[in-house]
This record gives structure tokens, C-alpha cells and sequence, in this order.
């Protein structure tokens, strides 16, 4: 008895060491508070036209993805061959979030590598990541035609968490109208 | 020719230096003005206990990541406004989840979190107190075994002299 518990408490330890070793990378896996509720309230103004305003009122109708990005983010540049693929589906919305950025190099950022977006929305500060609660770019929202966050994902989108967590959220009609 | 050379690369050093320094200044945030030192505190005890959620063993107050910097700007404003610290954390734990708090809430799924020391504890009190009283008692019989042993050969010593 008296050697087999020390044994057993070590055992347990290192499993449970082991278990966290595995399970390390999970952070990017944290549950937003955000998923089920209405999209954070924002009026942007538009990267092309920048005395155009679109405020989160405007989008309801249609689902639409919201991603963040920067011209000055490295992991969007490996996002990107991923969204423009979902944006020739056609089966989405995108939006482009360009958060601290400076206007002229995301513009040339979209020159040089194509552009994906239906809309482009300009969030300079920063601000209104803040209340998507965004930790760093690139960060994906999918809201649902009423205006609710259903899903977030953090770091780069890849072709299988679009078709295995994004596709079967949006409703048939998705894609329809943009 | 090679004085004008390592002349002009002096410069170009000179310049690095300077350009390296100014955009040092540049990224540094503005520091922060308080009302009062009861305020700083304030400030600083509240960004001590939050996380900053990009790197994730820093806190608020320690991370000079850009997140961190928003955040703690957007924490000031809102001490400005008024805002009790309460309510300031609601804003971000609304936004990033109860990650950011340091102190995580008593509820179902923090319970064993909160209980675990005091479990332990508990644990290590009873597994001491057991030890001990098995100790004690081991050394009691060892004790009694050898005053036996001791009055056996004793024993003979008491019987009547000649």
C-alpha cells in the first residue's frame, strides 16, 4: 500500500502532464462570448469610398463573414488564397474588416495579392475590434441573416474548417442576394 | 577615396541610430495622465489582474503588445468616464470571456479550480495526521516490546540471592 500510492500519484501526475502537453494549443479554441448574440453595433466607413458609412443595420438580410485583417498581418497573407476561394463560390458574403491599418497599404495589399471582399470596412483605431473582442488578425465571424454571431475562428481560415464549420451554418438561401 | 567611404558610412550609421531611436519614442504609447495618484492605483491594481489575451502570461499592466495598449487606453477612459471596476471588467469579459479575468468567477465549471487548494491541503493534512498517528503507535509497541525484552532478562536478576 504504502509503495503503490506514491506510484499512483505519479502516474496520475504524468498523465495529466501528458494531457496538457496535447492540449496546449487549445487557447485558440477558447469559446467567444460573442457566438449567439447580435453583432457588435459599428458604422465604418468604406476602404474605397471613404465618405460611405455601413453600419451593421445595413447588413442584416443575408449572412455575411466578417474577417479581420492588415496589410501588416503576415498569417492573412496565408489566409488569403483560402478566402478568395470561398469568394469565387460565391456561397458567402465577405466583408473585410481592415483594422490598424493605414489606408493606402491596404489598398495596395488588395492591389497586389486580389481582392475578395464584397465590402471593405475601415476600423483604424481599432475600436470596434475591441468589440468583436478580437485578440490578434485574422480573426472570422459568420453572422446569420438576422444579424447573430454563430461562429468564430481564430488564426488563419483553412478550406476544411470553411466546409465543415461555416458551410452547414449558413441557411440555403445564403449567397442569394449580396 | 576610403576616408570619404567609412566617413559616409559612419553617417549612415548615424542615421540608423537616430531613426532607430526616434521610432522607439514613436511606439512607446503616450503615457497615460491620471487625475490623481488614488486613481493610478487603481489603474494599475485593475491591469494587474487582467490577462492580456494575446500574450497570455502577461497581464494588462506588463504587456506592451498592441492589444494590451488599446485595452489599457480603453480601461482608462472608461476609469474617466467613471466607470466602477465592475463594469469594467464586464466590458471585457462581454468581449473576450472570463479568459481575461486573472481571478476567474466561483461557478459550476470553476468550483474544482477554486476548491483544488483546500482539497489538497485537506488531503495532505490527513495523509500527515495518519503518518503521525501510525508512527506513534508503532514507536508505543516499540517501546512496550523492549520493556518486555528488558524485564525478561531482568527477570532473572530478581531472584533471591543465595
Amino acid at each position: 500500500m504504502s509503495r503503490i500510492l506514491p506510484l499512483a500519484a505519479f502516474l496520475l501526475l504524468a498523465c495529466l502532464l501528458v494531457f496538457g502537453l496535447f492540449h496546449s494549443d487549445e487557447k485558440s479554441e477558447l469559446p467567444s462570448p460573442l457566438i449567439g448574440k447580435p453583432v457588435p453595433a459599428f458604422a465604418l466607413p468604406t476602404l474605397f469610398e471613404p465618405r460611405r458609412t455601413v453600419s451593421a443595420a445595413d447588413l442584416v438580410g443575408t449572412p455575411y463573414l466578417v474577417n479581420f485583417w492588415a496589410s501588416w498581418c503576415v498569417t492573412c497573407r496565408v489566409e488569403h488564397p483560402v478566402i478568395e476561394e470561398l469568394a469565387r463560390s460565391d456561397r458567402v458574403r465577405i466583408v473585410g474588416f481592415n483594422f490598424r491599418d493605414e489606408g493606402e497599404d491596404a489598398r495596395a495589399w488588395l492591389e497586389r495579392w486580389g481582392d475578395p471582399y464584397d465590402l471593405h470596412l475601415v476600423d483604424r483605431d481599432g475600436r470596434i475590434s475591441i468589440d468583436f473582442g478580437v485578440y490578434a488578425a485574422p480573426e472570422t465571424f459568420l453572422v446569420d441573416a438576422e444579424g447573430n454571431i454563430v461562429f468564430k475562428h481564430l488564426g488563419a481560415l483553412t478550406p476544411e474548417i470553411i466546409e465543415r464549420e461555416i458551410i452547414p451554418r449558413l441557411s440555403p438561401r445564403a449567397g442569394d442576394g449580396t | 577615396m576610403n576616408t570619404v567611404r567609412t566617413a559616409w558610412r559612419k553617417a549612415r550609421l548615424a542615421l540608423c541610430l537616430v531613426l532607430g531611436t526616434l521610432a522607439t519614442l514613436y511606439a512607446v504609447a503616450a503615457p497615460l495622465e491620471f487625475e490623481s495618484p488614488e486613481q493610478q492605483a487603481r489603474f494599475e491594481a485593475l491591469t494587474e489582474e487582467l490577462r492580456c489575451l494575446v500574450c497570455q502570461n502577461q497581464s494588462l499592466a506588463d504587456s506592451d503588445a498592441q492589444l494590451a495598449q488599446d485595452l489599457r487606453q480603453e480601461i482608462f477612459v472608461m476609469m474617466r468616464q467613471g466607470q466602477s471596476d465592475e463594469s469594467i471588467k464586464r466590458f471585457l469579459v462581454d468581449r473576450y470571456g472570463d479568459f481575461v479575468l486573472y481571478r476567474p468567477p466561483v461557478r459550476g465549471n470553476t468550483l474544482l479550480l477554486w476548491l483544488a487548494p483546500l482539497l489538497l491541503l485537506t488531503t495532505g493534512a490527513l495523509v500527515l495526521a495518519l503518518t503521525i498517528r501510525r508512527r506513534r503507535v508503532m514507536l508505543a509497541e516499540e517501546a512496550l516490546d523492549q520493556v518486555i525484552a528488558e524485564g525478561e532478562t531482568a527477570a532473572p536478576d530478581e531472584e533471591p540471592r543465595p
